[in-house]
């Protein structure tokens, strides 16, 4: 046999993570458009619905909520777009590592890059549409459990619509029923703590539901990856 | 290992696109410091020959046995170094940093490093432009310097020749009589005539 | 001893083997499919009573129910075989599962079209957040996802295996969607509206109900039979059995 160096388990997810977000860091500019959109959007509902302070109070937890999830849907895209372009998936499939653990590794970058800033810009969209304080940790902690569960999610039907050419509305329409569940309890969360009602048990959900999805949706996205591109 | 069965052998392999028939069947061995160039025009089915060796693509007639056992991605992988058409490097990465990230994946062969291994491909002075700023030739060169660095028992080549100029060329001829003379074994693909000098190697004709 | 059936099995999945056993299995399964359906509706229409709450309203379930039933039956064939499809790598197991689709998606459709008719009369309008109705929503885009999915594909044995994973993706999604919706429901009391009402159902409502259960069933089966058959003819158009078929009929 050749003699040869092979990389530890940790270093190869730190390469993974690394590129990934240099990449990100490079094309900076691609990580501010979701949320130059969230920041449209939200700001759209006050001019649809008009200014009054009641009515946006009420739905302004739901808006962010959906505005993030939008936002995300827009990103999610491209995460593995470009690296079956120039086929460096190609080579990470060859890679002497398990491809659910970089695909993973590759789904959190993701999130950081895109995921992240949103939720740094949440407050204040919720700020603009008068979400009481006493909820903003509620929506923080609701965002922080939901965004990587659609990241998750949204990286299996990536992977499925790997082999085919442009898949945006694809992707929305394969989301939506996967993402009913998520948005549903994040916003009972915030309905549960706006009418002062005990919102831990919706948020439990969701954080159980992210717990199962960081183990199985990384092996679902590998196994789809490969059904997707053997062809 | 000391098995006696071939590093990979293909028995009556066949590939079918939509029951069109993409190649084969085919029946072929390769040992350990052997080469084998597949020859054929295009459309002839070498890329999608190349990528069922890989495990990327299954073929569903034949057999494919890797050391004797049927090979499947996980099996080879790491002991297998595919370049393609399209060569696996970011673009808005320099050259560096896309090797470091294959080190990364791969880990490297003993008494080699990237800055070595970018010197023998002819970079020197190129280590940390963009790739996207690189001529197609040089990009090329990035990729055949990962065969350098990755510990790979078997080199499977689409088209390396394309985009080099003539010193490419012979960089390639060299980096393959390198490997064959360490043990290596190497599938290498070209619509063209071949001039290898390291001895004669096996040779397959696809017909489309 | 009853190895048979797996026998059987294996055999009726080679597609030409399949192509003929579809081939006469149709007719008859549609000829009953009529008869049945008409009966059922002679039955739910004409025979049985009016309602003592809704009146002849009521009567649209003997569409509507039926069709609910067959968007979820048929989801779960779709799933079953979107499995063994993935697994064994079984080309019919593929065709069942993309053909099974549409038909599927059209049985969800009618139900939701139905149900919100019937919502007018009843509730006053066509289309309230009810758990059910949600839910059902749901399986129409799951359906609709998965077809889209098949058709992004221009490889058609690709997009059925990729188009199968999605289908699976959905029967473990579909439990959690309609647990959800549930929950979201008791969350948001006001707007919940019990969908049939305690009433026992009297034994001549029954009857025609659970024949035009058997009817939609037999008139999948008859539907699923003809969309196999024409995507295995466009499948295995180079096979030499599908050559002969079209000799035989350009001699007939």
């Amino acid at each position: 046999m050749l003699d040869t160096q092979r990389p530890g388990l940790t270093h190869a997810c730190v390469a993974v993570l690394r590129r990934d977000l240099t990449l990100a860091w490079r094309q900076r500019g691609d990580m501010v458009l979701p949320v130059l959109y969230a920041l449209i959007v939200t700001s759209l509902f006050p001019f649809a619905l008009g200014p009054e302070s009641a009515l946006l109070k009420r739905i302004a937890g739901g808006v962010v909520l959906v505005t993030v999830l939008l936002a995300m849907l827009l990103a999610l895209d491209a995460m593995f777009r470009s690296d079956i372009e120039d086929g460096s998936l190609e080579q990470l499939m060859l890679a002497p590592q398990p491809l659910a653990l970089m695909l993973g590794m590759k789904i959190l970058a993701h999130w950081l890059a895109t995921a992240l800033p949103l939720i740094v810009v949440a407050p204040m969209l919720a700020g603009m549409l008068h979400l009481p304080a006493a909820v903003m940790p509620v929506l923080m902690a609701a965002l922080l459990l939901a965004t990587p569960l659609l990241s998750l999610l949204g990286g299996i039907l990536v992977a499925l619509t790997a082999g085919t050419r442009r898949s945006g509305m694809l992707l929305a329409l394969m989301l939506l029923p996967l993402c009913v569940p998520v948005v549903i309890f994040a916003a009972g969360a915030l309905a549960a703590a706006q009418e002062g009602l005990p919102w831990i048990a919706p948020v439990a959900w969701l954080g159980a539901a992210l717990v199962l999805a960081v183990v199985l949706a990384p092996l679902a996205c590998a196994a789809a990856l490969r059904i997707a591109l053997d062809s | 290992m000391t098995s006696h069965a071939p590093l990979l052998e293909a028995r009556a392999l066949a590939f079918h696109r939509q029951e069109e028939p993409v190649f084969g069947p085919l029946d072929f061995h390769l040992d350990a410091g052997e080469l084998m160039l597949i020859e054929g025009d295009n459309g002839s089915g070498k890329t999608t020959l190349m990528r069922v060796l890989t495990g990327l693509l299954r073929a569903e007639e034949g057999e494919l046995l890797w050391r004797g056992e049927p090979l499947t991605w996980d099996r080879c992988s790491g002991e297998v170094v595919f370049l393609g058409h399209q060569l696996g490097l970011k673009a808005e990465l320099s050259a560096r940093e896309n090797l470091a990230f294959t080190i990364g994946l791969h880990g490297h062969r003993n008494q080699s490093g990237i800055d070595g291994a970018l010197t023998q491909v002819g970079l020197t002075g190129y280590e940390d432009e963009p790739v996207r700023k690189l001529s197609a030739g040089q990009k090329k060169r990035v990729a055949l310097a990962r065969l350098l660095l990755i510990p790979a028992a078997l080199w499977l080549l689409d088209e390396p020749y394309a985009n080099l100029d003539r010193a490419g060329i012979e960089l390639v001829d060299a980096l393959l009589e390198a490997h064959i003379a360490h043990g290596g074994a190497a599938l290498v693909t070209s619509h063209g005539a071949v001039q290898f000098h390291g001895g004669e190697p096996q040779r397959i004709r696809l017909h489309a | 001893m009853a190895n048979w059936i797996p026998l059987w099995l294996h055999k009726l999945s080679s597609p030409p083997v399949f192509y003929r056993f579809a081939g006469t299995l149709r007719p008859w399964a549609i000829a009953l499919a009529l008869v049945l359906g008409l009966v059922a509706l002679y039955g739910g229409l004409v025979l049985a009573p009016p309602d003592y709450q809704q009146g002849d309203d009521y009567r649209i379930i003997f569409i509507h129910v039926p069709c609910a039933w067959m968007g979820l039956f048929i989801y779960g064939v779709m799933g079953v075989a979107a499995f063994i499809a993935l697994v064994w790598r079984i080309k019919l197991a593929e065709v069942v599962a993309m053909a099974s689709a549409p038909i599927g998606a059209a049985f969800t459709f009618i139900t939701l079209v139905t149900g919100s008719l019937w919502g007018i009369r009843m509730w006053g309008t066509w289309w309230t957040w009810d758990a059910r109705l949600t839910s059902e929503l749901v399986l129409l885009f799951l359906y609709l996802g998965v077809i889209a999915l098949y058709h992004s594909f221009e490889d058609r044995r690709q997009g059925a295996r990729t188009a199968a994973f999605l289908a699976l993706i959905g029967v473990v999604n579909l439990p959690i969607v309609h647990f959800s919706v549930v929950w979201w429901n008791t969350l948001h009391q006001g707007s919940t509206i019990k969908l049939l009402g305690p009433s026992t159902i009297a034994p001549s409502m029954v009857w025609p109900l659970l024949t035009m259960v058997v009817a939609t069933k037999l008139y999948y089966v008859a539907s699923l039979c003809s969309r196999v058959r024409a995507d295995l003819l466009s499948l295995e158009a180079g096979k030499d059995w599908v050559r002969q078929i079209a000799e035989n009929e350009v001699r007939g």
